[in-house]
């Protein structure tokens, strides 16, 4: 990556008003339905201009239906906010397939592709966002997703400042990029359900306990360290990653959408800390943020494990 | 327009390069059949000797899953491998199954002219770019989607096959024997499911874990839990394994001590220190093999390229001994306890499980 174009698209960053959009990722813990629908009737005042909805990690989960949440579709729609619907990240049985249907032929909804069968689906009939679990890592398939109809697509985690810069600095690039920059980071997915598993139950008669843990159940080492959090088949970052201070960067190098991951508590603040730096205030002017402890990491973004907490001043020095 | 549709079926029977694979006939004439890791050449010349009738092969960088110090082809070998299995009447299939990396991505792209200039019998591949450039730059050039393509449905599997002509698929291994029943259905692609080795928990091509830890992933290097970010710690009362700066596992005395692959560790929740994801195990489906065959499965794999020659050795003479009753005579089929006792000697943890083929696993 060259420095020197780096840090002239920073300057550069400082006198956009509306630099980037903030979007809010869906979902992807188990909620009580009268919590989801407070939480984004909430939401729907946050000065966020997407919202990605659905059941993204485990179709078991009934608390909301298909039409529960079109219903919140359509209430943020009429909130002003731009609205997509998220397809789940694993596709296995036919009911699976048959909701996926029914979600890519929505008719009114952009929709967030996150398999290989939901852009079958998609592909040459109708506008999608390639979502982050595509894979896409290269020019290769990115080019490919837009001839299929991408207008958008979400960086995979493990894709840093240095492949962004490498992926998007060319001309006539004319989709949108939304980066993943704060969250606990859903980091893999399996068939098996691992707060069953914690529970001694089977998946098929797994009582529905991730209810009872809004943001995941925390798995530690053995050395007490906080390492990762159950969720479900879903296995996420205990830390929480974080880009903030990277966003005059992030912007430079050209994304142009960021996505807040869902948690129970603080998200509408975070979104509005967000929002305040879109606006084009300087980052530092924000103050100390109510989330910013020892507890948030960003190493994915500088090329390093993920759960590093990379101090940006000092890489600068090193630099 | 660039990305054409293909026409249903078009790409299932192209002309193989090596002159000798049409789909559905193997050197041994029966419809499954039997895939088997080489890292080296001695690995693929047992293989092949024992019974394999496809290998698959990576070469010595990060384009395959399992980049490896000291494992893997180079020239020399790659061309003298594939002699030796043409010769034999057996297949050889190049694994370029990570995904190109944004500032290198032209050598997934050498590495898919390489193959087709080896002629190789077909490229496994997971990153739908590199899918596109090797159905545009080598039309003939067989392609088989990876495990590492996530594909875990019917539509992700026909949306490679119209595309790109896809001929096989690798399913990942998170399907019960049912949801495997309902892929087969509703695809012209064949279908190859694993059979023996190491078992992943996660979704293929969807998991970071490693690289959270280390900073290296399947997906972006090639290897997960790479051996140089492992650290060994000999505390008073126990030796400790370390993935970069994570704990993974703490082996009190007299526990035999495993290498620590992040997804086989024994961490904390609450109070209760235990496997999280998975007990250190094999995958072992010897005995789903006459309902795989009556479903219509038509390769099964070996898992192991980053295992010993003798390992290769052991597994493919199992494993095409079972073949052959099975074809002989399904309907008696039944597991020796010869071969199960064989295979547990080089599963991991000396145990085997049937993994999400049976529902209870999940």
């Amino acid at each position: 990556m060259h420095v020197g174009r780096l840090s002239q698209d920073m300057e550069m960053s400082h006198t956009q008003t509306q630099s980037f959009r903030i979007t809010l990722g869906p979902l992807l813990y188990y909620w009580p339905r009268d919590t989801v629908f407070s939480f984004y009737e909430t939401a729907a005042e946050w000065p966020v201009d997407t919202v990605y909805l659905g059941e993204t990690v485990c179709s078991k989960r009934f608390e909301l239906r298909p039409d529960d949440w079109l219903a919140i579709a359509a209430k943020l729609a009429d909130a002003g906010k731009e609205v997509v619907l998220s397809t789940c990240e694993l596709i296995e049985s036919e009911s699976d397939l048959r909701l996926l249907r029914r979600v890519t032929s929505n008719g009114r909804f952009l929709v967030e592709a996150n398999d290989l069968g939901a852009v079958h689906l998609l592909a040459g009939k109708t506008p999608f966002v390639a979502g982050p679990h595509l894979n896409i890592y290269s020019r290769m398939p990115l080019d490919l997703y837009r001839e299929l109809g991408a207008t958008r697509w979400v960086m995979p985690l493990e894709l840093g400042r240095t492949g962004l810069g490498s992926i998007i600095d060319i001309p006539a690039h004319n989709l949108e990029t939304e980066v993943f920059v704060h969250g606990r980071l859903p980091l893999a997915v399996s068939a098996r359900c691992f707060t069953a598993r914690y529970n001694n139950q089977s998946k098929d008669d797994c009582g529905f306990r991730c209810i009872e843990y809004p943001d995941g159940l925390t798995v530690s080492t053995q050395d007490n360290q906080s390492f990762l959090v159950l969720n479900g088949l879903q296995t996420q970052s205990a830390r929480v990653y974080d880009l903030y201070r990277e966003l005059d960067e992030l912007v430079g190098l050209g994304a142009t959408h960021l996505r807040i991951s869902p948690q129970s508590v603080g998200t509408g603040e975070v979104v509005k800390a967000f929002h305040t730096a879109a606006c084009g205030r300087n980052v530092a002017d924000a103050g100390p943020l109510p989330w910013y402890s020892e507890d948030t990491c960003n190493g994915y973004w500088y090329g390093r494990p993920g759960l590093e907490q990379v101090n940006r001043a000092a890489c600068r020095e090193m630099a | 327009m660039l990305v054409t549709e293909q026409t249903e079926g078009a790409m299932r029977n192209p002309t193989m390069k090596g002159g000798l694979a049409e789909i559905g006939s193997n050197r041994h004439g029966q419809e499954i059949a039997l895939v088997c890791p080489a890292g080296s050449l001695t690995a693929l010349k047992e293989a092949i000797d024992n019974g394999a009738d496809d290998v698959y092969v990576g070469i010595r960088d990060e384009t395959n899953a399992r980049n490896f110090a000291g494992l893997n082809f180079d020239d020399k070998s790659m061309r003298d491998g594939i002699r030796y299995a043409h010769i034999r009447g057996a297949r050889v299939l190049m694994a370029l199954n990570t995904y190109p990396q944004a500032t290198n991505a032209q050598k997934w792209q050498r590495a898919v002219d390489y193959a087709a200039d080896c002629g190789v019998d077909a490229i496994i591949v997971a990153d739908v770019g590199l899918m596109h450039y090797a159905r545009n730059r080598h039309p003939q050039l067989r392609l088989h989607l990876s495990v590492q393509g996530s594909a875990t449905n019917y539509e992700a599997i026909n949306f490679v096959h119209q595309r790109f002509g896809i001929s096989r698929a690798v399913l990942p291994r998170v399907l019960s024997m049912q949801q495997i029943a309902q892929v087969i259905a509703n695809t012209p692609v064949e279908i190859e499911a694993f059979g023996f080795g190491s078992l992943s928990i996660m979704v293929e091509g969807r998991c970071a874990l490693s690289s959270y830890a280390t900073g290296e992933s399947p997906n972006t290097h090639g290897g997960c839990s790479p051996a140089k970010a492992v650290r060994w710690e000999q505390k008073t009362t126990s030796l400790d394994s370390y993935l970069g700066a994570v704990l993974i596992d703490r082996f009190q005395k007299g526990e035999r001590p495993g290498y620590p692959t992040l997804c086989r560790g024994r961490f904390k929740v609450n109070d209760d220190v235990y496997y999280t994801f998975e007990e250190p195990t094999s995958l072992n489906t010897l005995e789903l093999l006459p309902k795989l065959r009556s479903m219509g499965v038509r390769a099964i794999k070996i898992e192991g390229r980053q295992r010993s020659p003798a390992y290769v050795s052991l597994v493919t003479r199992v494993w095409r001994e079972a073949l052959d009753h099975c074809h002989a005579r399904p309907d008696q089929y039944q597991v020796n306890s010869a071969w199960q006792a064989a295979l547990a000697k080089v599963a991991e943890g000396n145990q085997c499980t049937l993994g999400a083929y049976h529902r209870t696993w999940k």
